[in-house]
């Protein structure tokens, strides 16, 4: 028989006070909901820039006498900070579009293959708004914050109401059927979509590329020296402007998931769903919402990455779409903070790729294998740990 | 469709398959369509009268004998002989043959073994840059920058090696497969998708690229030139080239000859593939894949070698892609990394879907209608629409002038959008295709969760 803990004898001890004071403060809403996504985010961006900071170091070390023109140690160190900046930048991207992914497998357990499209159309609408308010004049007269909300406002609400429309149109149907059907149904969409809007902006403007008009401070650089590093670190104003909208975005996402009604009825219906519909949920309306959000998520990163990018067409979606989808992948599908874990590490990887690449290998690789790098990256995930990072190891249905 | 109408189609087919219908109905439409292909070449109705006639052939009863006779015609004498007359109709014919070579090999693959293998185009791909690289000047460019060609360059290997790369292109492309196959197929399906599409991206990518260091595909340039197989001797040639030039109204050059040559070549693959395809079918290797497509764990339970048996799908499918890339980089001479795209799998899936998963008339079918649709339709499409274009022509209520419609709307360059169209409506509407596999109609009847 176990011995009696001595504070049942001596009363509460002060450590168990603080025990309690600690679980009343987790469950406050404010912590629950702001300080522990926020911090999870954080920790996420750090621990991820310090891993493969690390691993970058080691290697330059290991290729250092390979490389004669100039110390390879010296030239990794000295781009290390601009490359972690740009990689987290198009980490927060990656994350925002594989949570469209992963939200969507988790409810359908269906890869949402036109999710890339949905992306795609945000950001053209968005640039659009943009180059509709400098036909009008209005680009100079408003403030550029608020012309930059109003862009990712209307690229939301498209994105989520066209991500509804084609689940009615082009899923919906198909539900039930064995799995690969409404996948090509899926890629079917995707094709459709991306036509469809040439289409339209070929008859609309005779020209398909969207270009944002160039306005506001976006391009300037804040300046952060630090001391002890030589060069100061420069912060572009849309890369901070980018970080901060995603990271209010997923503080939103995580309290829709996890502190409102609707979102105990999304996690029913994803674990399952003819339970969920027998406890009275509408598993049809469910399942709208959840790509309504993914899709206005998507329209969101269009938008951003539009900002980043400058120049969209039509077929833009294609490879942004099939990273985020490994990041969803590499975190663990179905897992939404494993989604952002991906993504982060995903957008860290390819920049570490695209500057380091050329670099190791005096030239003969560059930065135009950072695209299939995250095909490697799939593939090496799939094969050793399928269910990701922070996936559990769930049987495979069949 | 409705019931009524339903039952007026069932009843037309009934009556054209009495006595002597299905005879006349073919050579009727065999002669018409010869014949008005041959006096207007430019007709798309007349093509695709013609075209009616091997579906026409397929669907009713006449003697097997008859029917094989009738096709052999048509696709060894009507249609070369109608190609070297208007050159339109030899590539249209050959990416016919091509494709549905393509589409018989990505059967194997999808619609024998239920793997979605997106990626496709990489084995063709594969056997395309194989010949490429060895039967062009590029072994002696490999140090040189790209576009920058020394002057004393030459061939490395004789043309005639182009026969043993066919072979070689099969077994490049399935060893491909199998070192794709190794890692991933233990993946379920959609996973399996994207990682194939993943695949063939990076040998896009691949072939993009590796220009540097050292130049093995010319970049985005392409390789060019590349050396076509020597065709048969002047004394079998001149009586065949002088027999022709009365019917086609001009002498036969090499360049057609080429053409019918390759269109041929691909027609025995073709033949090939169908004969394995039904070979394998009803054999041991194709019951065992039905299994895996079907439920893999029972599969596996009843003692089914999963991997080897899906590697072994896999390696198959991309022989026929490998082979087919040799006689395309034979046939165009030029081979660029743009031929390669994700759009050229997607296509190829399209037409199998189309067609019909698993079966192998709805393939070639379906490969045949998407080519017409991509190449003659939407071209002639496109053609009209310029025309109108330059008349003064106005739309009736809404009072738009066609003079105002955009350039860019080229129905010719909207390939993606009427692929997915196919691909939705033919998941929603009919998911076993035009022409169902046998095996298949009795498993999408009723599908159970």
């Amino acid at each position: 028989m176990a011995t009696p803990h001595p504070s049942f004898f001596l009363g509460p001890s002060p450590q168990k006070d603080r025990i309690e004071e600690l679980k009343q403060f987790t469950s406050n809403p404010f912590y629950k909901f702001i300080l522990f996504p926020i911090g999870q985010i954080i920790a996420f961006a750090l621990g991820a820039s310090l891993a493969l900071s690390l691993i970058i170091i080691l290697l330059a070390f290991l290729f250092r006498f390979n490389v004669t023109d100039f110390d390879l140690v010296e030239r990794t160190l000295l781009i290390l900070p601009q490359v972690l900046i740009n990689g987290i930048t198009i980490g927060f991207v990656y994350a925002t579009i594989a949570l469209g992914y992963t939200m969507v497998y988790g409810v359908l357990e269906f890869i949402n293959f036109s999710h890339s499209e949905i992306f795609m159309v945000g950001g053209i609408v968005g640039v659009e708004l943009m180059a509709y308010f400098e036909y009008t004049g209005a680009l100079v007269t408003m403030n550029q914050y608020v012309v930059i909300a109003l862009a990712i406002l209307l690229g939301m609400i498209i994105s989520g109401v066209l991500a509804v429309t084609i689940e009615r149109i082009a899923y919906k149907p198909l539900r039930g059927a064995p799995r690969l059907v409404p996948l090509i149904s899926a890629i079917g969409m995707s094709f459709f979509l991306q036509d469809a809007v040439r289409l339209i902006l070929s008859l609309t403007t005779g020209e398909f590329n969207v270009i944002l008009p160039n306005f506001g401070t976006f391009d300037e650089f804040w300046v952060l020296a630090v001391p002890g590093i030589e060069n100061p670190l420069r912060f572009q104003i849309k890369s901070l402007l980018l970080i901060g909208v995603t990271v209010v975005m997923l503080v939103g996402l995580n309290f829709l998931v996890n502190g409102t009604k609707i979102g105990k009825a999304i996690r029913a219906v994803a674990q399952d769903r003819p339970s969920a519909s027998l406890m009275g949920i509408n598993v049809n309306l469910i399942i709208s919402i959840t790509f309504l959000i993914g899709g206005a998520l998507g329209g969101a990163a269009g938008v951003l990455f539009a900002l980043k990018a400058t120049r969209l067409d039509p077929f833009v979606g294609f490879f942004p779409g099939l990273k985020a989808f490994t990041a969803a992948v590499l975190g663990g599908i179905g897992n939404l903070t494993g989604a952002l874990l991906g993504g982060l590490v995903l957008g860290l990887l390819e920049s570490f790729g695209a500057s380091y690449l050329s670099i190791f290998t005096n030239g003969a690789f560059g930065a135009e294998y950072k695209d299939i790098l995250a095909f490697a990256v799939l593939i090496l995930v799939l094969i050793l740990r399928p269910s990701g990072l922070l996936g559990q190891t769930v049987a495979q249905k069949a | 469709m409705t019931q009524p109408m339903k039952t007026f189609f069932s009843d037309l087919y009934k009556k054209a398959n009495q006595g002597p219908w299905p005879l006349i109905i073919t050579v009727g439409l065999l002669l018409v369509g010869t014949i008005t292909v041959y006096q207007s070449p430019r007709s798309l109705a007349a093509f695709l009268t013609l075209m009616l006639c091997p579906v026409m052939l397929y669907f009713l009863k006449i003697n097997i004998k008859v029917k094989i006779f009738m096709g052999l015609l048509l696709a060894i004498v009507i249609l070369p002989v109608l190609g070297i007359r208007n050159i339109f109709y030899l590539e249209v014919i050959f990416q016919m043959a091509v494709f549905a070579a393509l589409a018989l090999g990505l059967n194997i693959v999808i619609g024998m073994a239920g793997l979605l293998d997106l990626g496709y185009v990489a084995f063709y791909a594969v056997g395309a840059y194989a010949w490429a690289i060895f039967g062009s000047k590029q072994l002696s460019l490999l140090h040189s920058i790209p576009g920058a060609a020394p002057a004393g360059a030459e061939f490395s290997l004789a043309p005639s090696y182009f026969w043993l790369f066919l072979f070689l292109g099969v077994g490049l492309a399935a060893l491909a497969g199998i070192l794709l196959g190794l890692p991933v197929l233990r993946l379920r399906g959609d996973y399996l998708a994207i990682v194939t599409l993943g695949f063939g991206e990076v040998i896009r990518v691949l072939a993009l690229n590796l220009d540097k260091p050292i130049n093995l595909t010319n970049g985005p340039q392409g390789i060019t030139p590349i050396q076509r197989p020597p065709l048969p001797p002047g004394f079998i040639m001149e009586p065949i080239r002088n027999l022709l030039t009365p019917i086609v109204g001009h002498a036969p050059t090499d360049a057609e000859f080429y053409n019918v040559f390759f269109y041929l070549l691909a027609l025995v693959v073709i033949l090939i593939a169908i004969g394995v395809a039904t070979r394998l079918e009803d054999s041991r290797i194709g019951r065992a894949w039905a299994a895996i497509r079907e439920d893999e764990t029972a599969a596996i339970a009843m003692g089914i070698p999963l991997v080897r048996l899906k590697l072994a799908a896999f390696a198959a499918g991309a022989s026929f892609a490998g082979c087919m890339g040799v006689v395309y980089a034979a046939n165009r001479t030029f081979v660029s990394p743009e031929s390669f795209s994700f759009l050229q799998s997607i296509g190829v899936l399209t037409m199998v879907i189309l067609g019909g998963l698993g079966s192998i008339p709805g393939v070639i079918f379906g490969a045949s209608a998407v080519v017409i649709l991509n190449i003659q339709v939407l071209q002639n499409f496109s053609l009209y629409l310029s025309a109108l274009r330059q008349s003064d022509a106005v739309i009736p209520l809404i009072n738009f002038a066609w003079k105002d419609l955009s350039n860019q709307l080229d129905p010719a360059k909207y390939q993606k959008l009427v692929f997915g169209i196919i691909l939705i409506v033919m998941m929603i509407y009919r998911p076993a295709g035009l022409i169902p596999a046998e095996r298949r109609k009795r498993e999408l009847v009723e599908d159970i969760e």
